[in-house]
């Protein structure tokens, strides 16, 4: 008990006497604990939108889809259907009555209660000013449908015959009004209404109720079903959907071997008897969540990234007081304190306060996750609270203690092995000594000559700066490749238009890459700090010898630069690696001019933020320093 | 005190003061010094009587606050902190009673770093260590860490360093405040043999016998000069005897 009290009021005083790394400290731990709190509470956030929707909308349990692509390929039998068969292809590309008739097999299958449709799908190019994009125009019926009755959250249901209602989702990304003009390959259509659907999936992402789609990722307006026939073209034969409603005594995935159903691969199903791909309504929500599932992902990925980020500032602050806390150590020792007691007063602090970045992120991850949980404008309402599991909060408080420890489990062995003589006579750590860098160094003007030996005598220091702008560097050029990836994807033939799944990419990695800056940031400033400190002694000396300040000031910016360099050199190359593997190993093309942006504006960055605590350092009183050095 | 005409180094009325007000203190109240060329001046006094910061002054490490300063006649109290530094590496040599060498560099990487600032090739620079490490008896301790040489070799080292860019005056503030008595006979022996081969050499120490082997003993006292010797001296033992080292 008695030891347990002594190490909490170390703790405390330590905290009490370095207030500001104890900031810095938590500062560090806690942007890698919000971000992934965020990460983990925005799983399942679209399920109560997507159920308030379908309830509302009538929505279907399952929509079955008839494709007339136009390439003109022998349609698939029953029989010959297999694993990775799920696009289905017509053989006239004529609408006809014979067609749809392949939907009574389901409509009449056993617990199929009610259905609405078949509805004719025509593919057209909707401009509207100077944006054009694709979309899938739905016939629709004036009537109410018994399953997905589209709800109409701005104007009124279509009733005349060039009446056109959008989908809410793809009408906000196009910034579409009730009452707008739109043109649907060249006719004319009034926009009076934006609807809501559980039928297809919400924009970018309505192509996969079919399956197929000669667009990338359509937008879906409804028009009537005369307009919709009048829209097919030779090149974009109509297709059909059928909604159905099923037992509720059924799940909603069909058993295969009581309704003909086969699965195939990809999870989307086949029935014997008609040639249609079906999507059931749990598919729909998956591809809705799929939505929030990109922005999950990027910020669970940007949370281990800022975890590392963190190990590394982490371990410059705890190795930068160490050497003051050497003192201490011996202190401790020279009244009875044991090696291991010594471990744990130095582990302890840190995981205290580990433990606090902890808290500080769930509270963070909690408060912001509002922010991002916003399940599109296609699904009713919001998401609500996000929810905090006991899972999430042990996954949070295991990454604030794993940081914590891994930073300070090196520093602490070492403080519990060292001499107490040595400790209590408080010897500053001997620099390390590198012939061949000292030598070549020769050869360079004096900033560099300087800069190259501050670098080398303390390489510990120098793989953590060249760590920590690895991390960020890989981030950087991450989301320079998204982005890259992202103008690529823009249609020829269509402009760039505001995409849901683009803007929450954007947003998640905006929030993880301007929190890595803002902590390696802080890093460059304390590392540049901790090496004048610890360099005090050969600068000021150079400074006698006849070296100016705007010397020293570009040697530390110098040897900073240096250790970033090989850091820069690696971040690279990992960076396109991450996002290649994280897009199973599809080569995303990034402009070579991107990459020696972000090569020379790290350099540059690096050496912008370390002169400002260079030059402080560098225009201290020199007299002073020397006077304080005799012993 | 010694005319300006013909001196190396000068002060006039120099004052340094640090803090205001109530905290003020002056340092230095007013001094005024010349040196000749290859004359060797021992400013002593006791501790805390300014020596150490008149030394600064002298070597441009710290700004008068105010009085005449000069330097081979440019005014060291107008140059600007680059103008200075320049200064320092070309005509001024400094000797710390703490050493202040680089750790993590041998003997001889301690004393090209002058040259090597100065701009001197890396060739050049260790041509001239070779030299002076060879003057100061320690060619074979060259590469040798600081860490593994005894507190006079250090001293030594520090002496060949400040004499690297052949400096017109050199400055030891205390060079045998660290040392036994075997070390600080052998930096006397040294700081004797430049004293005779023509080095301006301004020494502050506390201590007598080191004050004896100059040319001129100033003596300090609350930031003022109170005394001046002109002493006469004769051969390295002479010096061993003023010292009391030797037989």
């Amino acid at each position: 008990m008695g030891r347990a009290f002594l190490v909490g009021r170390l703790a405390a005083a330590d905290v009490r006497r370095h207030p500001v790394e104890a900031a810095l400290l938590l500062l560090a731990i806690t942007a890698a604990t919000a971000t992934l709190a965020l990460g983990l509470v925005l799983r399942g956030v679209t399920n109560d939108p997507y159920q308030r929707t379908r309830a509302a909308t009538a929505g279907p349990d399952a929509v079955a889809g008839l494709v007339n692509a136009p390439t003109p390929q022998k349609m698939p039998g029953p029989g010959g259907v297999g694993p990775g068969h799920q696009t289905l292809y017509c053989d006239d590309c004529q609408p006809s009555k014979d067609r749809t008739a392949a939907f009574d097999a389901l409509t009449h299958a056993a617990g199929v209660v009610a259905h609405s449709g078949p509805y004719p799908v025509a593919w057209a190019t909707m401009s509207r000013g100077p944006k054009t994009s694709g979309v899938a125009v739905e016939g629709h019926d004036q009537a109410r449908a018994p399953v997905d009755q589209p709800l109409i959250t701005k104007g009124h249901w279509i009733s005349g015959s060039d009446d056109a209602v959008v989908e809410a989702g793809y009408a906000q990304a196009l910034g579409i009004h009730v009452g707008d003009q739109i043109s649907l390959n060249g006719g004319h259509f009034t926009v009076v209404g934006l609807a809501v659907t559980a039928a297809a999936p919400d924009y970018p992402s309505m192509q996969n109720v079919l399956g197929w789609s000669p667009f990338p990722e359509p937008g879906l307006v409804w028009v009537p079903r005369v307009a919709a026939i009048r829209l097919a073209t030779k090149a974009f034969p109509l297709s059909y959907l059928l909604n159905l409603k099923l037992s509720h005594s059924l799940p909603h995935t069909f058993p295969p071997s009581v309704r003909g159903i086969i699965e195939l691969s990809g999870g989307r199903l086949w029935h014997v008897s008609c040639p249609c791909s079906i999507i059931t309504s749990d598919q729909i929500l998956q591809q809705d969540a799929q939505l929030i599932a990109v922005e999950r992902r990027a910020l669970t990925i940007g949370s281990w990234l800022l975890g590392l980020l963190a190990v590394a500032s982490v371990a410059v602050l705890v190795g930068g007081r160490m050497a003051e806390q050497e003192r201490r150590v011996g202190l401790l020792k020279a009244v009875g304190a044991t090696p291991g007691f010594v471990a744990v007063v130095i582990l302890i602090e840190n995981l205290v306060l580990a433990l606090g970045a902890a808290a500080a992120g769930v509270v963070i991850g909690w408060l912001a996750a509002p922010l991002l949980t916003q399940p599109g404008a296609g699904l009713l309402g919001s998401a609500g609270a996000p929810s905090i599991t006991p899972t999430n909060v042990l996954l949070i408080v295991a990454l604030a203690l794993g940081v914590a420890t891994l930073a300070t489990l090196v520093p602490a062995m070492r403080a519990a092995r060292l001499s107490t003589v040595r400790a209590l006579a408080d010897a500053a750590r001997s620099p390390r000594r590198s012939p061949l860098l000292i030598n070549l160094s020769t050869r360079l003007p004096t900033p560099l000559l300087l800069g190259v030996r501050l670098a080398a005598r303390r390489p510990h220091r120098a793989i953590l700066a060249a760590f920590s702008i690895a991390v960020t560097v890989t981030t950087v050029v991450a989301v320079i490749t998204v982005h890259s990836h992202q103008v690529s994807m823009t249609i020829a033939g269509f402009s760039a238009i505001d995409n849901p799944r683009t803007d929450r990419i954007n947003h998640s990695l905006l929030l993880v890459s301007s929190t890595l800056l803002m902590l390696v940031v802080i890093n460059a400033l304390f590392i540049t700090w901790s090496s004048a400190i610890d360099a005090k002694q050969p600068l000021t000396v150079a400074r006698a010898l006849g070296a100016t300040p705007r010397q020293i000031t570009a040697s530390l910016s110098a040897a900073q630069v240096i250790s970033a360099l090989p850091g820069t050199i690696v971040g690279i190359p990992a960076g396109i690696a991450l996002v290649a593997a994280l897009s199973h190993g599809d080569a995303v093309p990034v402009p070579t001019a991107w990459l020696v942006a972000v090569f020379l504006g790290t350099l540059l960055g690096v050496a912008a933020l370390s002169s400002l605590p260079a030059s402080l350092s560098a225009h201290r009183p020199v007299a002073e320093i020397l006077q304080a050095e005799v012993v | 005190m010694t005319d300006r005409v013909g001196s190396v180094l000068s002060a006039r009325r120099l004052r340094k003061e640090y803090g205001a007000g109530a905290a003020l203190v002056q340092a230095i109240k007013g001094v005024d010094l010349d040196v000749a060329a290859g004359e060797t001046v021992a400013v002593m006094g006791p501790s805390g009587c300014g020596k150490s910061t008149l030394l600064h002054l002298l070597g441009g490490l710290e700004r008068p606050s105010a009085g005449e300063l000069r330097l081979d006649n440019a005014r060291l109290d107008q140059l600007g902190e680059h103008s200075l530094a320049r200064l320092r590496r070309t005509s001024i040599g400094f000797v710390f009673q703490a050493f202040h060498l680089v750790e993590e560099l041998t003997a001889a990487e301690n004393v090209e770093l002058p040259a090597l600032i100065a701009g001197h090739s890396p060739r050049a620079a260790r041509v001239r260590s070779e030299e002076l490490l060879e003057h100061v008896g320690l060619r074979d301790r060259a590469h040798h860490l600081p860490s593994a040489l005894s507190g006079g070799e250090r001293q030594r080292v520090a002496i060949a360093r400040a004499l690297s860019n052949q400096p017109e005056v050199v400055l030891a503030d205390e060079p045998t405040g660290n040392l036994d008595s075997a070390a600080t006979l052998e930096v006397l022996r040294l700081l004797d043999e430049l004293r005779a081969g023509g080095q301006t050499l301004v020494i502050v120490t506390h201590d007598e016998r080191v004050a004896a082997t100059a040319d001129r003993l100033v003596s300090m006292r609350d930031g003022v000069f109170v005394e001046e010797t002109r002493l006469s001296h004769g051969s390295a033992g002479r010096i061993g005897e003023l010292a009391g080292f030797e037989g």
